[in-house]
């Protein structure tokens, strides 16, 4: 039983399943260190929707299931009797895709009398930096920024809860970056594509819009985002080049558009850490690949003393390792295991952690 | 020892047979509440009939037709234990489960069908000579274009009466009946992959997803 292991000397051997979106992840970490990250991504058949459609991912979870764990257990060169506990995305995310992945652990949890952990995904995002970049500072601000989120947390320990400093108000930062991708006629998901375009365009070309960023807006929301003005100002401003009949300078667009995502984000990020005396900034989740971004945030943070760590992109998207890698937190802090009556919480707040 | 449950309708059921009978039969109170109930439910027989997961041999499970949510909590708890336990996962149709009971039980006698609820007003449906083998199915269809005066078991009768006037028993399929089934080879044995028999719905999610 994992009770006689000895904690002090052995770090503990996780296998992390995540399911709360459109990729089956399954990680394995042993402590800080990542063994495997077995990914299976269904994207391609949502690509033609424009979107993630939620019975297209739970089938496709379902599929995946049991060949990911394979893969990540093949990988890491165990067996999953090696396993000290199971970890699992709880929740928040697509109720049906998370519960193709709570079974299959608890399944895991039975067969190998193992115990289970159910954490939050967003939480987990912050954890996966312990595989790049060792222990989390305490505490350390968070910033959070993918196709459906967009938020500031105060991360005392990651294992027993995070505090919510500000949130996006409308839509998410990776969000805007879709809808503005599909703007320009540029493949689902639109992040990748933008931040390639914008490369060869002017960030300068044209003045979008800097959300909740007004002296008004700062009284109130002063650590909040909002996205859909700037999504709604880059359409009229596509729309206009279209109806005089002028070429749509794609790259320039791109190029001003992303600066403005991440002007925004990286003034409120250091603002936020700033005003709390914090002084380390951990960027993640899936916007957090941007090239811009992780540029822009550690030239705009050094002067003021802040450091950034950003996990490499392939840790920042959704996977299996960042679970796992918070699984192994849980276990070697001794928190208590989940029930097997753990439940999926399409909406768990961020700030429980473990369920 | 087979470890045998199914999640395609309502209640969850979760059954142990050692080969020669059941030993243990639980089922869920709360509908709809597969994902929370299957696993406590494993456990409890496992406990009830007083064995360890390494006695297990075989794991049965009903692959449907059925609502696809709890549908998929069965079937990826079935391929994972088996998986782990390196042991044979075998699918019954969920409506065969039904039939095998109401052929065995004497609760009909002659051809007879199966109707589950399907939702959106309809039902899974299929049809069975009387010694449980199924003739017809199984397919997903409006009551009013399966309405027949057959004797009907399953919860189909109950939904829509006009439909299905002669309801016999049973509404709900049995763990204990799949495994039987199973064991006695009553059934057709199928690979544990779920009989949707509808396509997604292809619309994207338009709420934003809470995370990425
Ligand atoms: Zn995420």
């Amino acid at each position: 039983m994992w009770r006689d292991r000895n904690l002090m000397t052995d770090e503990p051997l996780v296998l992390g399943i995540e399911t709360s979106c459109d990729e089956t992840g399954v990680g394995i970490v042993r402590g800080h260190t990542l063994l495997a990250d077995a990914v299976a991504s269904s994207v391609d058949e949502h690509a033609r929707f424009g979107g993630v459609v939620p019975e297209v991912a739970s089938r496709a979870h379902l599929e995946a299931m049991v060949p990911t764990i394979e893969r990540a257990c093949e990988t890491a060169g165990i067996t999953p009797y090696d396993v000290d506990a199971i970890a699992v995305t709880s929740g928040p995310g697509l109720a049906g895709a998370l519960l193709v992945g709570v079974a299959a652990a608890k399944a895991l949890a039975i067969g190998l009398g193992k115990p289970l952990y159910g954490v939050n995904h967003l939480a987990s995002h912050v954890a996966v930096d312990q595989l790049e970049h060792g222990p989390l500072p305490e505490p350390v601000l968070a910033m959070l920024v993918s196709g459906g989120h967009s938020s500031l947390l105060r991360v005392e320990d990651v294992t027993t809860g995070v505090t919510p400093l500000g949130a996006t108000i409308d839509d998410a930062a990776g969000e805007a970056f879709d809808k503005v991708a599909r703007l320009l006629s540029l493949p689902f998901p639109g992040g990748p594509h933008i931040d390639r375009e914008a490369r060869s365009g002017s960030s300068v070309a044209i003045d979008f819009p800097r959300g909740l960023t007004s002296r008004k807006d700062l009284e109130r929301h002063r650590f909040d985002f909002s996205f859909s003005g700037l999504k709604t100002a880059v359409a009229r401003w596509v729309e206009a080049r279209e109806r005089s009949g002028e070429p749509v300078p794609v790259a320039n667009v791109a190029a001003s558009f992303q600066e403005a995502v991440c002007d925004v984000l990286v003034r409120k990020a250091l603002d936020a850490a700033t005003d709390q005396g914090i002084e380390d900034l951990l960027i993640g989740g899936g916007v957090a690949a941007n090239s811009r971004l992780r540029a822009m945030a550690e030239s705009r943070a050094e002067p003021l003393g802040i450091r950034v760590r950003v996990p490499r992109p392939g840790l920042c998207t959704d996977n299996g390792a960042m679970v796992a890698a918070l699984g192994a937190e849980m276990v070697a802090r001794g928190r208590t295991p989940s029930a097997l009556d753990l439940p999926a919480d399409s909406s768990q707040p961020v700030t429980s952690v473990l369920v | 020892m087979m470890l045998a449950f199914d999640t395609a309708t309502r209640l969850v059921t979760v059954a142990l047979h050692d080969g020669a009978d059941v030993v243990a039969e639980l089922s869920g109170d709360a509908p709809m509440k597969h994902g929370e109930q299957l696993a406590p439910l494993i456990a409890g027989a496992l406990e009830r009939a007083g064995i360890v997961r390494q006695d297990l041999t075989a794991i049965g499970v009903g692959v449907g037709p059925g609502p696809f949510t709890g549908l998929r909590v069965g079937l990826v708890t079935a391929r994972t234990l088996g998986f782990v336990l390196e042991i044979p996962v075998y699918g019954v149709c969920t409506l065969d489960v039904l039939a095998v009971e109401a052929a065995t039980t004497g609760a009909v006698q002659g051809d007879f069908a199966v109707a589950t609820d399907a939702r959106r007003k309809e039902v899974y449906w299929a049809t069975y000579d009387g010694d449980g083998h199924r003739l017809d199915g199984p397919v997903v269809d409006k009551p009013a274009a399966l309405a027949t005066d057959l004797p009907v078991a399953g919860e189909g009768p109950g939904l829509y009466p006009e439909a299905f006037p002669h309801a016999v028993a049973p509404t709900r399929p049995s763990a204990g009946w799949l495994a039987h089934a199973i064991a006695e080879e009553r059934a057709e044995l199928l690979d544990p992959e779920p009989l949707y028999l509808r396509r997604p719905d292809a619309a994207a999610s338009h709420a934003p997803k809470p995370v990425s």
